[in-house]
């Protein structure tokens, strides 16, 4: 039975799907509909592709008409492009969820009393569990922040770690991103087009809202005003529309009804904070910051910043504003001391990681080092202060000519890289060339803090749509698709 | 709201206003070149050539006339212009608006056929959708307020420019309704979306003076400047109140004695004196107005602004 089934798969519009050692979404190692999946496998399997065609072309034009677009650095001609998207959403079951819930909310507890530390008392430095020059060394690491108290010593509010599943079906952290992390608005508008072009989907499915997203995040800024002020104004502090995130930020704006402000809107007087209305100056109490820490004040960072607002770190330092997230907070994200996470949690929260890392070569450790170098043909390079998917090495799919860079790179900074092991990432069935074909996935939850913890029930699922590609990274050809956390 | 944020809402009506302008030239244009009237087509096309018109695209010589290229290019550059005006307080506008607006701006840039009469009536459509999007779409209140101060500034220039280029050439035109006169009056009357109301006002006897009444001082014709100035005026008066400042500011001023003036004049003393002085001091207090608006909401002093 199971052999018959088995061949089953591979009919119709999934004539060309592919399975092999890595996890499939979709499909058991039989090649049997998972649980979850059957629905929607079944439905599919009565779909022509003509159909499916002519919802995506639904889905594409939506996106282009909405100007769901992001930028493309580098890119002279049409640096707007739509974020290619796929129709068939990604399930993740309850108890799935449950897990990675509990994970990402230990995780993200013990990264800001991690930051809390070193910025303020540094015991963990002291005791020694983390190196202290990989602390001072790293790139994202604000010397400024020294004593500066952020309020309720929340230094990261708004967090978006990487999950990847392995072969065993577990997710594990792949890397998290505690400065900006972006991709929120796709996750809200994915679940939007989807529900327009493929509405009878979810009739066999209990899938959780994630219409809350703006509320939780308004919320969650509010409980981080000062003190003193009741009523607090918040802003989004946007770099502009040639950031390649701008339409999420005036998603978010508009999901919140809050101002979307550039740098050039506000100005510091006496340590206050005030931007420019029609109606004269008005008191700003709390920004969330879209804009690096190096371009936030052009007198305590960056002096050739245009994006920033002149005096803005001595207002926050007074207390009389809230930056979210706080700066200096890139030194927990920083892919070198990512490796000491688990580490990290152990120290604070007496506890055992719930989700796991993925295993770390540290290229400053001279032993990691020389087996790194030797085996550059099979592991990923990856720069530590850098995201987005820029500045990496795909060992098994790069040049001999691309490895001898790194090599000189990882020799003259060892510092600045980190290499992990080629990861076999899950896969899902994604609608391509007119058939179902697999392709490489990963998941970024978003997870907020403020008063209390709240993560939303869904993520943005990115896909690597180049077969055979394992960067998922919008900038390098990556899509996104729906991610669907059921009810039960 | 933010100063930035009126800034922007201004300009996107403004520019959408005038690619509206331009495409509509451009039709009548195409219109008059089958019937061979080549001086009207130099007098329009000059006229849409002249800043503050003619935007994207490289400045004139004196007496030289827009490319037909050119006037296509001003079209795309100005919806260009309006759509990134938008984009940038995409928060603040409807989604229906924006969506209106990227709408066109992808169509313009995409055409397969600039300069034909369906990219010119596309254009025009697509404007007159993106305000009746607006009206009723967009809450009514400060922000609506500034798109109907930058449309109507830049249709009272508009209108005010097109008389200016007409009678600066009235001999040529000449004063006797012989056919080619008639198709040149006609003209401006359609390039101004006029032809059909000023025929329901004075019947199709189209004469220079009337035209000139007709959409400098017409009380209620959408495209004349008295009725533009009006809307200015309004629209002044409602900003002034929602953010409770007293509504006899400098700039309300500015705009109720440009009103007042509208209001009190008649055509046949203008025409006395000269029309051309007369419309140029319209257009000089319009830009006035646009001075005065900025002064009091968007580039004020930051150190006044601390201090009061």
């Amino acid at each position: 039975m199971a052999t018959q089934r088995a061949t089953d798969i591979r009919t119709g519009l999934f004539s060309q799907y592919a399975l092999d050692h890595c996890y499939d979404e979709m499909f058991d190692a039989s090649g049997v509909a998972r649980a979850p999946y059957e629905a929607l496998h079944r439905r599919l399997l009565e779909l022509s592709p003509a159909d499916l065609r002519q919802r995506q072309q639904n889905a594409d034009s939506a996106f282009l008409h909405q100007g769901v677009t992001f930028t493309v650095y580098g890119d002279e001609q049409g640096t707007e492009r739509i974020f290619p998207y796929d129709l068939l959403p990604r399930v993740i079951t309850a108890r799935e969820w449950e897990t990675i819930e509990r994970g990402l909310i230990q995780r993200l507890t013990a990264l800001n009393l991690f930051l809390k530390d070193i910025y303020q008392d540094a015991r963990i430095l002291k005791e020694g569990v983390v190196p202290r020059h990989l602390v001072y060394s790293a790139q994202h690491y604000r010397r400024e922040m020294l004593g500066v108290r952020p309020r309720k010593d929340i230094y990261v509010s708004v967090a978006g770690s990487d999950l990847v599943r392995l072969p065993d079906g577990q997710f594990a952290v792949l890397e998290d991103n505690l400065r900006v992390p972006s991709g929120v608005s796709y996750m809200l508008t994915n679940r939007q087009i989807i529900k327009r072009v493929f509405p009878e989907l979810f009739t066999n499915y209990a899938v959780r809202p994630i219409d809350h997203y703006g509320q939780s995040l308004l919320a969650t800024l509010r409980s981080l005003a000062p003190g003193d002020r009741s009523d607090p104004t918040i802003v989004l502090l946007t770099p502009g529309v040639f950031n390649s995130a701008y339409f999420e930020h005036t998603f978010l704006a508009r999901q919140m009804g809050i101002e979307l402000v550039e740098g050039r809107d506000l100005i510091v007087h006496d340590n206050v904070v005030y931007m420019r209305t029609t109606a004269g100056l008005r008191r700003v109490d709390v920004i969330y910051r879209r804009v690096d820490d190096d371009f936030i004040d052009p007198l305590a960072f960056r002096p050739d910043s245009r994006l920033g607002v002149p005096g803005l770190f001595n207002a926050y330092r007074t207390g009389n504003v809230s930056i979210v997230n706080a700066i200096g907070t890139g030194v927990a994200d920083d892919k070198a001391v990512y490796a000491y996470v688990p580490a990290i949690i152990r120290f604070y929260l007496d506890e055992e990681p719930i989700l796991p890392n993925v295993e770390t070569y540290l290229l400053s450790n001279p032993a990691h080092r020389t087996y790194v170098l030797e085996n550059l043909d099979k592991l990923v390079v990856k720069a530590v202060g850098e995201s987005g998917g820029y500045g990496m090495l795909i060992g098994p799919h790069s040049t001999a000519s691309q490895r001898d860079e790194f090599r000189r790179r990882i020799q003259s900074e060892p510092r600045n890289y980190i290499a992990q092991p080629t990861l076999a990432l899950s896969r899902a069935p994604n609608f391509i060339n007119d058939r179902i074909e697999s392709r490489h996935v990963d998941l970024r939850p978003y997870v907020l803090c403020g008063e209390k913890f709240t993560v939303v029930p869904g993520g943005l699922t990115r896909v690597a749509l180049r077969q055979g590609s394992l960067v998922v990274n919008s900038s390098q050809g990556g899509g996104s698709k729906d991610t669907w956390v059921l009810a039960d | 709201m933010l100063s930035r944020v009126a800034d922007c809402a201004y300009w996107t009506s403004r520019y959408l206003e005038r690619a509206e302008h331009t495409a509509r030239l451009g039709d009548v244009c195409l219109g008059l070149t089958l019937d061979r009237s080549s001086d009207t087509v130099r007098r329009l096309r000059g006229a849409v050539g002249a800043p503050p018109f003619g935007y994207g695209v490289p400045p004139l010589a004196s007496g030289e006339v827009i490319s037909e290229d050119r006037m296509n290019q001003t079209i795309v550059a100005c919806v260009a212009a309006a759509r990134e005006n938008a984009r940038q307080v995409r928060e603040q506008i409807s989604s229906e608006m924006w969506e209106q607006l990227n709408r066109l701006y992808l169509a313009v840039r995409q055409t397969t056929a600039p300069g034909s009469s369906s990219f010119f009536t596309s254009v025009k459509e697509a404007a007159h959708l993106f305000q009746g999007v607006t009206d009723s779409t967009m809450i009514h209140s400060e922000g609506w307020h500034y798109i109907q101060i930058g449309r109507s500034l830049e249709r009272a220039a508009a209108t005010a420019t097109m008389l200016e280029v007409h009678f600066a050439d009235a001999d040529a035109v000449g004063r006797d309704p012989d056919i080619g006169a008639y198709i040149s009056w006609a003209a401006l009357l359609r390039s101004c979306s006029a032809f059909e109301a000023y025929c329901q006002r004075y019947t199709a006897d189209v004469r220079p003076e009337r035209v000139a009444e007709f959409l400098l001082l017409s009380p209620d014709f959408p495209r004349s400047v008295r009725f533009t100035v009006e809307t200015v005026e309004a629209s002044l008066r409602s900003v002034a109140r929602s953010l409770g400042r007293s509504s006899t500011g400098r700039v309300e001023r500015l705009a109720g004695r440009l009103r007042a003036t509208l209001d009190y004049s008649q055509i046949d003393e203008i025409i006395a004196e000269s029309l051309q002085t007369y419309v140029q001091g319209i257009r000089q207090q319009c830009e006035h107005v646009h001075t005065a608006l900025y002064q009091t909401y968007i580039n004020y002093e930051t150190e006044s602004a601390i201090a009061s």
